[in-house]
Order: structure tokens, then C-alpha cells, then sequence
């Protein structure tokens, strides 16, 4: 445990020299995500602790290996939490991991993604340069916003050594109601409920049931309980993580699960016969053996993208192809972090 | 007129872009350029070469596939409200206007968002959208005016970013159009895209990346009820904790305020909003939500703001006293404006345990400048706003007020802080790029520039100083022991 910044700096430069591509890894509970690479892993997990967290000024930042778990229980603490509730894929994973994977959870349209809440990083980039950007304020416009650049990148343009995050109060009242529903009414239902300013905080709809999770004030929870209607849902937490962490019966398969980004209310499409819309529609979690070119051509008409979130049997590319356009900037991007494109080549496009 | 190079240039450039747009929209007589000559910070004028006002975004891709062939640097101007000469024309320049791509293309109630050209002003999204009970969140002072577009490349942020975001946090989609004329998409009709967040980069980059022409922009239900409280302080460090004591009860309010005794006392003489001139510094602080939620919160709010020491609170009674308690704050610029002939407005966000340090050494600098300063702040986010009095012609004053200026950015940083939170460099703040960004830093900025605009066409010479520009502005502001630039020549 500790700082290892003076270490992995010299992995990174000899690396360099060497043009030797490395795999920078967390908990390595994500590996499954993206394209696999054929790398040398470059472990982050040591390099951990938190660095300060201001209760009052709403700001944590941590070392990239610091667990995720000790994150979220040094914040607990405090009556605060990490807004966009990271799913936690297999024990070990790191908070500087679940920046880089970019993932939310349930809650993600009402209180967001990571790059929603990264205000600065300390990072290396393929040169083994240690670079800072952005800080520990709320806003920042001084240069390019390089910091929220790293979400989502999966750790193909720096090595993430530090974040600092907004963080922020836990809802004082929570609850999930679960109402009986069809998949079309159940769609009508979200739809209504995001256009008035109810607490939502979840919405999905799994098996013939549609969940509302509820958060905020005690009063504002209630008042819509009472208006929604439906059954109040005991120990509710554990549905969301399990919906988060997909340990619920609907991902226990080996076939392909697609992750479909859509426009809310894109009615169900064809390649959605098994499906699970969450983000009140917005994220839909499909099962499929549908072509992945067939799948992700009626997805683009409907404004989304499609990716393989786990792979079954089959050779799809898990990322849609990159307009060529926006290929070739991604590739100079790639390029001015690092030059000799050693740093998880090819997971996130083609090299 | 006689014929400069410069003429023949214009004239030539003239010629190409009137292939391409109505003759009309391609300006070149001096009274026609003289209203594009600054943005908000009229300190700072130049007259463009041309200004050019396509219609859409296929004319802003001929336009700017001209601009790259002809090698000629190009300046996007949304609504040039902006206050840091982000959009300053250069001399030998295109001003590309993009205030008639000015039509909402589509307001979806179903998905929350709409799709809108960015020449579209920052308040019209929410009037299309409040028939259908949503709104857009970011609500700059200068909404009625300002356009998306701009606000895109400023990344702005409003009253209500502590709780809603500012634009990066509010946006789903955008088109560009690239220095050579390509138009890119970035995001998708979902709430992620494939690829980098390029959305996020290009948030705030003044510019430099690319032209936006087409934004989608995320909508929000509008609150059933918002409600502020007004809280008079005699100190103003008493305020500062106030602001940390409300946080720590795990309220987050929708917009959190703090003015000073010269803005209040500018504000209360300009509009009447109320305020008690005697106070040290006023708070006000607003929760939105449920009937239900707002009344609970806000008498948690009150109670605090009492605990914390605030010799008084008033919660507005009605919507007109709410209206009156915002239209103060709202004002305060244009309100410090009538007591000094010139003002000068900083934007550096602190860490907000320093305000009261600052705020001590912003009244010793101003001591020590002999210039009056009134000082703003979006408490909730520790973003500073100073507002430096001066009279631009007293020979002197406006070298004295961006001396000032300066010292207070560089101060910000020392603190942790950032010399902008949310009005740009620009080529205003330039210089204290160099105090806030090491070498490596700053060349990886123009490396991700050279990504997207090899030839550097893009607002040149804005944002991100060159090195040797710090290594000039270094050799006039070594600190002791700590030079920034050792390894670069100096002249
Ligand atoms: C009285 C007053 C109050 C203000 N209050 C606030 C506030 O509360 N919060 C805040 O954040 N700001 C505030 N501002 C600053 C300003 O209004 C914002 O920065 C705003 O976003 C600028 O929008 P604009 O359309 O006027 O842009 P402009 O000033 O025209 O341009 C600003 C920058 O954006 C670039 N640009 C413009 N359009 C495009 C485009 N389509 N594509 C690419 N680049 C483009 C320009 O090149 C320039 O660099 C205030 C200004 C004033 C005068």
C-alpha cells in the first residue's frame, strides 16, 4: 500500500524504450471488457490509499489502486457515496479501474457517469510522463479537459495514478416499488415518470415487473410512493447491485450479452426478444444470437451503438466500428498519448 | 481604398466565400466588421480581415474548407458574450459568425432532450421545452443572450451547477465541423457513445478543436417548487463556514451564493432586490423539488444558516420576492458596472476552506493596487468571481486592474485552485496558463490541438500559451525557488 508513482513511472519509461505494450490492471475484474490484449499486465493494485477527502468540500481523490470497497466505506461513513455507483464485476476491483471502464450504474441517468464527477487526474502517458490534470475544484475550464478524456478510455491513453472525484450525500430515504407490468406499458410508465420531477433514481423492467427506485427526501419519497402506487420491495438494495453487478438470474448465461445504448424510448427492437431495459430504457442489456451486424445496424438506426459486454461463442468485435472520420482522430489522440502504442493496444479500437 | 496586401487578400478571400454563401452574408466595409472587433472583454480589439454568417453547417464546411485551403486562421463567435477575448477576432482572420444557425431542430419530450443549432440562445432551449414541463439546466447570468454554442466552448456553468452540472454534464450529443471541413459526429441518442468521450475534450475548448454546429442537449423536468433563503452575515468568514455547515448536513442545495458588502450594497442600489445593506456578506441558498421535500429542506436550511451565525434569515414568501432575492445576484455585474466607469471580472475557483484567506489577500491586494474590488461568489462551487473597479481612461488604471487581476489567478493556484472556472483563457488569462500548467503539460494541450487541427487555424494563439510565451512571462515572474520553465532559453 502506498505511493509507487517513482516505480511504475520507470516500468512505464523502460516499456517505452523498449516498445514493449503493457496492460495496466486494477482488480482485473474488468478484463472481459473491450478487445483482449496481448500485453504484459502492469499492476496498479499496490499503488492505493487516499490522498484527502474534504467532506465538506464534496471532493475525494484516491490513489488508482485504492479498492473500491474502502472507497465506498471510508464515504459511507461520512453519509456521502460515489454518485454513479460503480459496478463491481469480481472482488479487488479499484476505484481508479472503475474510472477507466467508464461504467454506471442503475442510477446513471439522474446522477451519472464517472466522467460526470472526475475533476482531476494524476496520470503517465506512454512516455512515462507524469502529468496532472484538472484539480480538486467543481469547475475548471484552464486547457483541454483532458482528466474526463480518461473515462472510459480503458487506460489506452495514460496510466491513471490518482483521481479526484466530486462526491456526494447519500439520498436520506430510499425505496424501490415494483408494479406488475407488460413490457410496452411498463415502457409508457418511464417514460411519464422522467417527465415530472419525481426522485427517481432506477428504473428497469425485468421479468413481466417494472422496479422505480425512489431516493431523496423522506416527504418527496413518500408523496410518490403514494401517487405511483405498487408494492414496496424489501431489502430493495440488493436488487439494484445485483441488477449492477449482474448477478441476477437474467446474465447468467453463456451466450453473447449485448449492451445496447439507445434513445429511451426506442421501442423494443427486434433483436430485443430477451432483453432488460434499465436507465428507464436508456441502457438495454440484451441476450442475443442475433448477426452483430444485423443487431448493430437496427441499433444505429435508432440512434444507439451496440457492444458486446460479454462475449459467448463468436468473434464479434466488441466496440461498433468508428465512422472513418472519427477512427483516424481517435488514432491521432491515441498517438500524441502514446507515441509507440504501448499502452493496452487495441482494446478500445482497432490499432 | 488603397490596395495593402491585405486588401488584395481580403478581396480575394471575398471572391471564394461569396462561391459559397449569398453576397450579403460575406462582410468586408470597416463599418460592417467594427461590431465583431471584441467579445465581452472590450479591453481587447482587433477588426477581423472578413466576417463571414453561414447559414448551416454544409456552408460552415465550405467555409471552412476555403479557411483550409487558403491557409487563412478562423474565429468562431457564438453571441460574443464571452469574457476573455475567446472570441477576439484576429487581424489577419476569418470571424466565422454562427448566429443564424439560430433554429431549434427538435425538442423530444419523450427522450428529455433537444436537438438545436448552436447559434440557438441559452434561454430560448428552456422556453420551447417549459410547454412540456422541462427545461435546460445550465443558466448562465448571460442566458438571454449567450448562445449554446458558445457555451459548449466555454463548458459554462450558472446558479445551479452544484446540484445540475454545467454544460459538459448537460450535453448528449454534438456535430463538428473540423478545420478541414469534415463534419464528425460525437455521442450517440443514448447516454454514452463509442470511443473517447470526445464530448467531454471538446466541452470547454474555446474554439480551438473544431466548430460545434448542431447540439444535443439533455432536458430536465422542471422542479415543482424552488425556494431560497436569504442570510445576512457580519463577517464574512461566518458566511464561508455557513456554506460548509449546510454541506456537512448533506443538503445540496440548487444554487448557493455568497456576494460581498460592495456587490450586495451595487446590486441593492441598482435593482432593490431587498438585501440588508449592513450585512458583511450575504448568502443565499435555494432548494428545488417536492412541495413536501422543499419545505423540510428549506427549514433544515434555515436553522443552519442561524446555527452557523447569520444575524438574519429571510425565506422568500412568494415567487415575486424569490424572482427579486435572484434578480440581485443576477444583476451584479452589470450593477457594479454603474458605480465604476470600467470593471474587470476574474473567474478562479478555489477550494472553498480558503475563501476566507482569500478574500483577506484580494483586500490587501486592492489596498496595495489602489483599485476598489467587489467580489461574487458561486459559494456552492468555490468558483470566485472578483470584479476589480477601474476607470480605463485614468492613464494606468486598466496595466494596474490585469496586474491585479493576475495576482488574484495566481493566488488561486497557490490555494489549489484553477484561474478559470468557468469564463475561458481566452487570451486574457494566457499568461497564468504558465503559472497553473507545467511545460509537459501544456505540450501535451498543443499536441491534442495538433490532432484535431494540423495547421493550427483553429482561434490560433488562444488558450494554451506556447512554451516560449511562458518561458517570456516566467523571466517576469520568478518566485522565489521556483522557476517553471528553467530548461527554456529566455529573451
Ligand atoms: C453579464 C455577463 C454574465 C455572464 N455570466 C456567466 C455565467 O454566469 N456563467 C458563465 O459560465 N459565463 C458567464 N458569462 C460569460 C459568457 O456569457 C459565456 O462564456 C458564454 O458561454 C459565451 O457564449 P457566447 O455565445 O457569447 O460565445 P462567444 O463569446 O461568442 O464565444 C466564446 C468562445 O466560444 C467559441 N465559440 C462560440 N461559438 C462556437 C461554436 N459554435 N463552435 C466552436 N466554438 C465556438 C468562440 O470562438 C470563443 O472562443 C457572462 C457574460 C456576461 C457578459
Amino acid at each position: 500500500m502506498g505511493d509507487r508513482t517513482a516505480e511504475l513511472q520507470e516500468r512505464l519509461r523502460e516499456a517505452c524504450a523498449e516498445g514493449r505494450p503493457l496492460r495496466p490492471v486494477g482488480g482485473d475484474s474488468k478484463a472481459f471488457h473491450g478487445n483482449p490484449v496481448q500485453a504484459e499486465p502492469l499492476p496498479l493494485a499496490g499503488h492505493a490509499g487516499i490522498v484527502n477527502y474534504a467532506p465538506t468540500e464534496l471532493v475525494l481523490s484516491a490513489r488508482a489502486g485504492t479498492p473500491l470497497e474502502e472507497v465506498q466505506a471510508v464515504l459511507a461513513g461520512q453519509g456521502q457515496q460515489l454518485p454513479f455507483d460503480p459496478p463491481v464485476f469480481g472482488p479487488g476491483a479499484t476505484l481508479g479501474g472503475a474510472v477507466a471502464s467508464g461504467l454506471a450504474g442503475p442510477g446513471r441517468p439522474w446522477s451519472g457517469a464517472p466522467r460526470d464527477v472526475l475533476l482531476g487526474v494524476r496520470m503517465l502517458d506512454g512516455r512515462g510522463q507524469l502529468l496532472r490534470f484538472g484539480g480538486e475544484v467543481m469547475k475548471n475550464v484552464a486547457g483541454y479537459d483532458v482528466s474526463r478524456l480518461q473515462a472510459g478510455a480503458l487506460g489506452t491513453l495514460g496510466v491513471l495514478l490518482e483521481v479526484s472525484l466530486k462526491v456526494l450525500p447519500r439520498p436520506a430515504c430510499e425505496q424501490t416499488l415494483v408494479l406488475e407490468l407488460e413490457r410496452e406499458q411498463a415502457q409508457a410508465r418511464m417514460r411519464e415518470l422522467c417527465r415530472q420531477p419525481a426522485p427517481l433514481r432506477g428504473a428497469c423492467h425485468h421479468h413481466g415487473r417494472l422496479y422505480l427506485r425512489l431516493a431523496g427526501a423522506g416527504a418527496s419519497v413518500r408523496a410518490w410512493r403514494a401517487r405511483i402506487g405498487g408494492e414496496t420491495l424489501a431489502e430493495h438494495n440488493s436488487f439494484w447491485q445485483r441488477l449492477r453487478d449482474h448477478r441476477l438470474d437474467f446474465f447468467q448465461t453463456e451466450r453473447t450479452l449485448w449492451r445496447l445504448s439507445l434513445p429511451p424510448n426506442t421501442p423494443r427492437l427486434a433483436c430485443e426478444q430477451h432483453s432488460l431495459p434499465d436507465w428507464a430504457g436508456a441502457q438495454r442489456w440484451v441476450i442475443s444470437d442475433t448477426p452483430a451486424e444485423r443487431l448493430r445496424a437496427e441499433v444505429t438506426r435508432a440512434g444507439g451503438h451496440a457492444e458486446v459486454f460479454r462475449r459467448g461463442s463468436g468473434e464479434q468485435a466488441p466496440f461498433q466500428a468508428l465512422d472513418p472520420g472519427l477512427l483516424a482522430l481517435h488514432r491521432r489522440l491515441k498517438e500524441r498519448f502514446d507515441p509507440r502504442g504501448i499502452l493496452n493496444p487495441g482494446r478500445l479500437f482497432p490499432v | 481604398m488603397s490596395d495593402s496586401p491585405r486588401d488584395t487578400r481580403r478581396r480575394h478571400l471575398a471572391r471564394r466565400f461569396r462561391q459559397v454563401l449569398e453576397a450579403e452574408y460575406v462582410l468586408t466595409r470597416e463599418s460592417e466588421l467594427r461590431p465583431y472587433e471584441c467579445d465581452g472583454l472590450p479591453a481587447y480589439r482587433h477588426l477581423p480581415l472578413i466576417v463571414v454568417l453561414p447559414a448551416d453547417a454544409a456552408q460552415v464546411q465550405a467555409v471552412m474548407r476555403i479557411c483550409h485551403e487558403e491557409q487563412v486562421p478562423v474565429v468562431a463567435r457564438g453571441a460574443g458574450t464571452g469574457l476573455s477575448g475567446g472570441a477576439l477576432p484576429l487581424e489577419d482572420g476569418v470571424l466565422l459568425s454562427l448566429a443564424r444557425l439560430n433554429r431549434i431542430l427538435e425538442v423530444d419530450p419523450d427522450n428529455l432532450c433537444a436537438r438545436v443549432q448552436p447559434g440557438v440562445r441559452n434561454l430560448a432551449i428552456s422556453e420551447a421545452a417549459r410547454p412540456h414541463g422541462l427545461y435546460y439546466a445550465p443558466d448562465p447570468s448571460s442566458q438571454i443572450a449567450c448562445t449554446i454554442g458558445g457555451n459548449v466552448a466555454e463548458n459554462a456553468g450558472g446558479v445551479h451547477c452544484l446540484k445540475y452540472g454545467l454544460t459538459v454534464n448537460n450535453l448528449l450529443a454534438l456535430e463538428l465541423v473540423t478545420a478541414e471541413g469534415e463534419r464528425l459526429r460525437i455521442g450517440s441518442g443514448g447516454l454514452d457513445g463509442p470511443g473517447y468521450d470526445l464530448s467531454a475534450l471538446l466541452t470547454g475548448s474555446e474554439g480551438m478543436l473544431g466548430i460545434v454546429v448542431e447540439v444535443t442537449v439533455r432536458l430536465l423536468p422542471i422542479p415543482a417548487r424552488a425556494q431560497v433563503a436569504l442570510a445576512a452575515f457580519d463577517d464574512i468568514e461566518k458566511a464561508g463556514q455557513a456554506v460548509a455547515d449546510i454541506i456537512a448536513e448533506g443538503i445540496l442545495p440548487a444554487g448557493l451564493e455568497m456576494m460581498d458588502q460592495p456587490s450586495l450594497q451595487a446590486a441593492e442600489d441598482f435593482v432593490h432586490a431587498g438585501y440588508p445593506t449592513d450585512a458583511a456578506a450575504i448568502l443565499l441558498c435555494e432548494v428545488d423539488g417536492d412541495n413536501e421535500e422543499v419545505s423540510e429542506e428549506i427549514a433544515r436550511v434555515r436553522q443552519r444558516l442561524l446555527d452557523s451565525g447569520a444575524t438574519e434569515v429571510r425565506t422568500a414568501q412568494d415567487e415575486a420576492e424569490r424572482a427579486r432575492f435572484w434578480a440581485g445576484r443576477k444583476a451584479a455585474f452589470p450593477a457594479v458596472g454603474r458605480i465604476s466607469p470600467d470593471y474587470y471580472c476574474m473567474d478562479g475557483t478555489i477550494p472553498r476552506k480558503h475563501l476566507p484567506r482569500v478574500l483577506r489577500k484580494i483586500a490587501a491586494m486592492s489596498q496595495e493596487f489602489g483599485l476598489r474590488a467587489a467580489n461574487v461568489f458561486h459559494a456552492g462551487d468555490g468558483n470566485l468571481h472578483p470584479l476589480i473597479l477601474y476607470d480605463g481612461n485614468a492613464p494606468g488604471e486598466l496595466e494596474r486592474a490585469e496586474a491585479f487581476g493576475g495576482r488574484i489567478l495566481e493566488l488561486c493556484v497557490e490555494v489549489g485552485g484553477t484561474i478559470t472556472g468557468e469564463h475561458g483563457v481566452g487570451l486574457e488569462k494566457i499568461d497564468q496558463m504558465c503559472a497553473q500548467f507545467p511545460p509537459e503539460e501544456l505540450q501535451l494541450f498543443h499536441a491534442i490541438k495538433a490532432a484535431f487541427d494540423p495547421r493550427g487555424l483553429l482561434n490560433p494563439g488562444k488558450a494554451i500559451p506556447t512554451l516560449n510565451r511562458c518561458a517570456e512571462f516566467g523571466a517576469m515572474h520568478v518566485k522565489a525557488g521556483d522557476l517553471r520553465f528553467p530548461h527554456l532559453e529566455r529573451f
